[in-house]
């Protein structure tokens, strides 16, 4: 609740600059670098991520025997440029996270606000299918969907959006629930304040801390969950690069080109220790207690 | 105590059947699930013929009916691809797996549990901290990295261990510790959230006032009480996190259990054991969560003793 008393929010973004510990500040300047890194990646990126070379296949990066100029990471099996395919990696990893945990918010939050508001059967309805989310694994969800109508960007997206929406809803719900219960809810329906009314304007912005910090650490997660099936040859089909597909493509390149692996490999990495370590973060900031993940 | 049971298990086989219906269902999203099998090269009649063989003839319901039919019966169908009943293939799977799953839960329970009880005592010094980050690398770092970067170590570098099957103790190492890796993070941090609670409860002060040793009071009093949290916990998210990892850890390594199975049987598109081997491994995963609950249930004696 503290960090929803600021008025000023550029204060607030300085306060927090200024308490960060070095890890903290490290992780936030990783997490903007990569951000550009992917966002700039068409203006960036030395070559066409698609573009094949067959006189330039498997070369080593640079200060390495071999290295050809202007493949500062090497090159894969096909001659494609490995810094190039992963900035792309990256610009498509992160912007299929975003959009899958922005369809996890809006899915999770909508029906969290619905379960804690009506109560009664649509809160059990709901938070009964929340159970069975809970309960059943859900990479194994996204093998059976994965293999049955195929691998395609709109599949995939749609799959990454309702991989967690289980953990928004949880939170809202348990958020509405104390919120609802303060006098100021009370007074709001006292002035004769309608349900949508008290629902979007005043129990919404109080629960928003929680929700920023959840989007946070289901952002890594939903990292996670792309990379995984993309490694496993489910996810994004080539030759689009993805981070993950890049390590499960290379893999076989392994012993001669491991070079191939471990650039996107450690782009992951990069990427899902700056978010975890911001959610981290916001999360003790926000005092807010999550369940779980 | 009784009726928490009953209500537990009730829950459990809604679940079941929910998630039995759901994959029925599933698989027939893009039509008749063989079309993508049988491609185009066969005639009307082969392929009548086929379609009746895996019992894909009739109405949606009616496949329904006799799918939910075969599984009262024990027969879950024949899988297209080797043309045996899918409930021998996944048999021979799961020894494999369990073996796996019992080594990487050995090697996590004899690591988390000493690193969160050392990151609860030494919360404030370099040590808690320093637990703590290597949990949190483990949370961060998928698998399937941490795997492949064993692999470029240990295989290809150094020679020093074996990539693929399960063949000799040396086959275990990289597979458990790779799939570990998360269980570990996850169970180091709630051990040692469970052991703070416990820290500062006050039986833990009148144990010390009474002059019993600190070690006594740590593992008696604190870790016996804490215990109860960690079980639980290991019962519900570890059991689900195991399931996944497994999938991918035991495809990496080519490893003979239900992972890769069911890894396989998405790619070649082999539903009937794709089907049954997901309900067989969700199946595990609820029936676990379940006796959890179960057990937790009874070793709270609010609801043990209560009417709830």
């Amino acid at each position: 609740m503290a960090a929803l008393s600021d008025t000023a929010p550029r204060r607030a973004v300085a306060t927090l600059w200024i308490e960060a510990n070095w890890i903290q500040r490290t992780a936030t300047l990783l997490a903007i670098f990569l951000i550009l890194a992917a966002v700039l990646a068409p203006l960036i990126a030395p070559f066409d991520p698609l573009k094949q070379s067959l006189i330039s296949r498997l070369r080593p990066p640079i200060g390495f025997d071999r290295f050809k100029d202007g493949f500062l990471l090497g090159t894969d099996e096909l001659g494609r440029d490995v810094l190039s395919r992963t900035l792309y990696g990256l610009r498509l990893t992160l912007g299929l996270a975003l959009v899958g945990a922005c369809i996890g918010l809006f899915i999770g939050g909508t029906l969290g606000l619905l379960a804690g508001l009506r109560r009664g059967w649509a809160e059990d309805v709901i938070m009964g299918a929340v159970d069975m989310q809970i309960a059943v694994p859900f990479t194994l969800v996204a093998l059976l969907v994965l293999s049955i109508l195929g691998s395609s960007l709109p599949v995939m997206i749609c799959l990454l959006g309702v991989a967690y929406w289980e953990q928004y809803a949880r939170i809202v719900r348990g958020e509405v629930r104390k919120v609802t219960e303060m006098p100021f809810i009370e007074a709001a329906r006292a002035s004769g304040g309608g349900p949508r009314y008290i629902a979007l304007r005043h129990v919404l912005p109080n629960i928003v801390s929680p929700l920023v910090v959840q989007f946070t650490l289901s952002l890594s997660n939903i990292v996670i969950l792309e990379s995984t099936l993309s490694f496993l040859g489910l996810g994004v089909q080539p030759p689009t690069a993805t981070l993950g597909s890049m390590v499960g493509y290379g893999r076989d390149y392994m012993p001669t080109a491991p070079w191939m692996v471990i650039a996107p490999a450690v782009a992951i990495i990069l990427l899902t220790f700056s978010v975890q370590i911001l959610g981290d973060w916001l999360r003790d900031r926000a005092d807010v207690r999550l369940q779980g993940r | 105590m009784t009726l928490y049971v009953l209500r537990t298990l009730m829950k459990m086989a809604l679940t079941m059947f929910v998630i039995i219906s759901l994959v029925f269902f599933a698989t027939r999203l893009s039509g008749s699930p063989l079309d993508t099998f049988l491609g185009d090269g066969l005639t009307q009649e082969d392929r009548d013929l086929m379609i009746e063989y895996f019992g894909l003839n009739g109405s949606i319901w009616e496949q329904y009916l006799r799918y939910l039919r075969g599984i009262v019966e024990g027969n879950f169908g024949l899988s297209f691809l080797e043309r045996r009943p899918v409930a021998e293939i996944v048999a021979e799977r799961i020894w494999p797996s369990f073996q796996l799953l019992l080594s990487a839960l050995a090697l996590t329970i004899t690591l988390a549990l000493p690193l969160g009880i050392l990151a609860a005592l030494y919360r404030t010094s370099w040590v808690g901290s320093a637990i703590m980050a290597l949990a949190f690398v483990g949370y961060a770092v998928p698998n399937f990295v941490i795997a492949t970067f064993m692999v470029l170590i240990f295989a290809f570098s150094l020679n020093w261990l074996p990539v693929v099957g399960n063949g000799t103790w040396a086959h275990f190492i990289m597979p458990t510790i790779a799939m570990s890796g998360v269980l570990i993070a996850a169970l180091t941090r709630f051990t040692r959230n469970a052991m703070l609670d416990v820290l500062g409860q006050d039986f833990m002060r009148t144990a010390r006032a009474k002059g019993l040793p600190e070690t006594v009071v740590i593992l008696k009093h604190g870790l016996r009480n804490a215990g109860v949290t960690v079980l639980s916990v290991l019962g519900l998210q570890i059991a689900g996190l195991a399931a996944a990892g497994n999938v991918v850890v035991e495809a990496i390594f080519s490893w003979p259990g239900i992972g890769e199975l069911l890894v396989n049987s998405a790619i070649t598109r082999d539903y009937p054991v794709l089907q049954f081997g997901v309900i067989t491994v969700a199946g595990a995963v609820i029936v676990i969560n379940a006796l959890t609950d179960i057990a937790y249930a009874y070793a709270d004696p609010r609801i043990r003793l209560g009417n709830a």
